[in-house]
């Protein structure tokens, strides 16, 4: 693991955008991909969905 | 492929392959079926007098005066409470009329022909920038513009029309998008290539010659030194307005846009969108296998660029039935074809791609008549399905204008909105019953 940050990092980052704005603003190479739960995460909204697939 | 993706792209495939051409221009009580003499259609989905906000009051109080039911605003405002005047959606009279969007019984109309599945759509005429009636201006100004365009405008380019035996709008549509237009926002393309077909045709007209006539003039001294001093022809009056206004072809666009989206429409199992409309006060949509139900949210205020002296705290709720571009694969969803359009409404080129790009998560198909040459050529992302905007939490990308609060005021910016999500939310209840 300590190896890992003793290279230069390259990141991916899913989800929260501010994680990879942190790592940039330091010049951390980084991606980030647009990513969140389907349908909010709303079990009764993801049950609609399965209903009309 | 499930019953559903079957149905959507069925649903794609019928509006993709409408073809509206402008065929005609006529008086709305004459030509839109079901128009009569005390009702007013405005845009968006149904709404009383009293929930109407600034501009939609300031347009229909405006109109009110111009069909000649009332002296002044308050004989107006006195009427439209009255009950005595019935309102409708446009889009219930297969119409469409940009931000206020009220078409009164006595204004001229754009008739737009459908030549693949037959049927008429309509919209108004486009009054310029400025004070207009569409943003809830109505002095004498607005009124006497009002007069020009329905007696002298309409009349030369109803017989240029005729002559020039209709104009295809898909195909200026298409063409504008590979010279920098959005085809909502931006239409300096379209309109310019509006103006090339017809003006040969209305140069042509008898209307179009003469130069002494019972009705307004239009002003053409600050054209250019030549009309100083001179009576211009009707035909140059028209032309010189044309060229002043870039929003000149986008009515006749929206109805051309409104002729693919109701080729959509009715197609059961789809839950493709047929129908995205503000009324200033509520936003709504309707979808391809739920037939004329809204589903309907407060409408969100646009973030955008303002006008000089101008800020987000004039700014109405998003308003009109412009959106209808967007229902079908160009506007905000073809931002990418239309970089300078930042210049307008805000944010970088990057952004525009951005947005296009994000259009296909949640859209059913690629447009096979519309196209982005900067993305390869690549069809613009078409049919938003309801599924996908509840299932990735992305809305439809809209551009648009943004009206000031208050009537009478008129446009104060442009910009980026958002439709609620909880529309998109009960329509998907809906479809799963």
């Amino acid at each position: 693991m300590e190896s890992l940050f003793e290279s230069e990092l390259k990141v991916i980052n899913m989800g929260l955008e501010g994680f990879a704005e942190t790592l940039k603003e330091r010049g951390t190479a980084v991606m980030h991909v647009r990513w969140q739960p389907p349908a909010m995460g709303d079990d009764d909204l993801l049950s609609l969905l399965d209903k009309l697939k | 492929m499930s019953k559903i993706d079957q149905a959507n792209q069925e649903a794609v495939k019928k509006m993709m392959l409408s073809r509206p051409v402008w065929v005609d221009i006529g008086r709305a009580k004459d030509v839109i079926p079901g128009m009569k003499d005390n009702l007013f259609l405005h845009a968006g989905p149904p709404i009383t007098w009293e929930r109407m906000s600034g501009p939609l009051k300031g347009a229909i109080m405006g109109g009110i005066i111009y069909e000649g039911k009332a002296k002044n605003a308050e004989e107006a405002e006195k009427l439209a409470a009255s009950g005595e005047i019935e309102f409708a959606p446009c889009h219930h009279y297969n119409s469409v009329g940009p931000m206020a969007g009220v078409i009164t019984p006595s204004q001229m109309v754009f008739i737009i022909e459908d030549k693949e599945w037959g049927g008429y759509t309509y919209s108004n005429m486009n009054e310029g920038y400025g004070k207009v009636l569409r943003y809830g201006a109505f002095d004498d100004e607005v009124l006497n513009r009002l007069r020009w365009l329905d007696e002298v405008y309409a009349p030369v380019i109803k017989e240029a029309v005729h002559l020039a035996k209709g104009v295809d709008m898909k195909s200026i549509i298409a063409q504008a998008l590979h010279m920098g237009d959005d085809g909502h926002n931006r239409n300096r393309a379209t309109t310019s290539l509006f103006i090339r077909t017809i003006a040969p045709f209305v140069a042509e007209t008898e209307w179009g010659k003469k130069t002494e006539y019972d009705a307004p003039r239009l002003d053409l001294s600050n054209v250019s030194d030549y009309f100083k001093d001179k009576k211009a022809s009707a035909a140059a009056e028209v032309l010189a307005f044309m060229h002043s206004n870039d929003l000149t072809s986008l009515n006749a666009i929206m109805a051309a846009c409104k002729s693919m989206a109701l080729a959509a429409h009715g197609v059961e199992n789809s839950t493709v969108v047929t129908t995205l409309a503000r009324n200033g006060t509520d936003f709504g949509i309707r979808v391809s296998s739920t037939g004329d139900k809204w589903f309907t949210a407060p409408a969100n205020v646009p973030d955008g660029l303002y006008f000089s002296g101008f800020t987000s705290d004039d700014a109405n709720g998003d308003i009109g039935d412009s959106v209808i571009t967007e229902t079908v694969g160009i506007g905000g969803f073809a931002m990418a074809a239309a970089p300078a359009i930042v210049n307008f409404i805000g944010g970088s080129p990057g952004d525009a791609f951005e947005a296009t790009n994000e259009m296909y998560e949640i859209t059913v198909a690629e447009n096979n008549n519309f196209n982005i040459p900067a993305m390869d050529f690549k069809g613009t992302p078409t049919g938003i399905d309801v599924r996908k905007v509840v299932e990735k939490n992305i809305v439809p990308r809209i551009n648009t204008g943004i009206a000031h609060k208050k009537p009478g005021i008129g446009q104060v910016g442009a910009g980026i909105v958002k439709p609620p999500m909880e529309i998109f939310v009960a329509a998907l209840r809906e479809l799963a019953k």
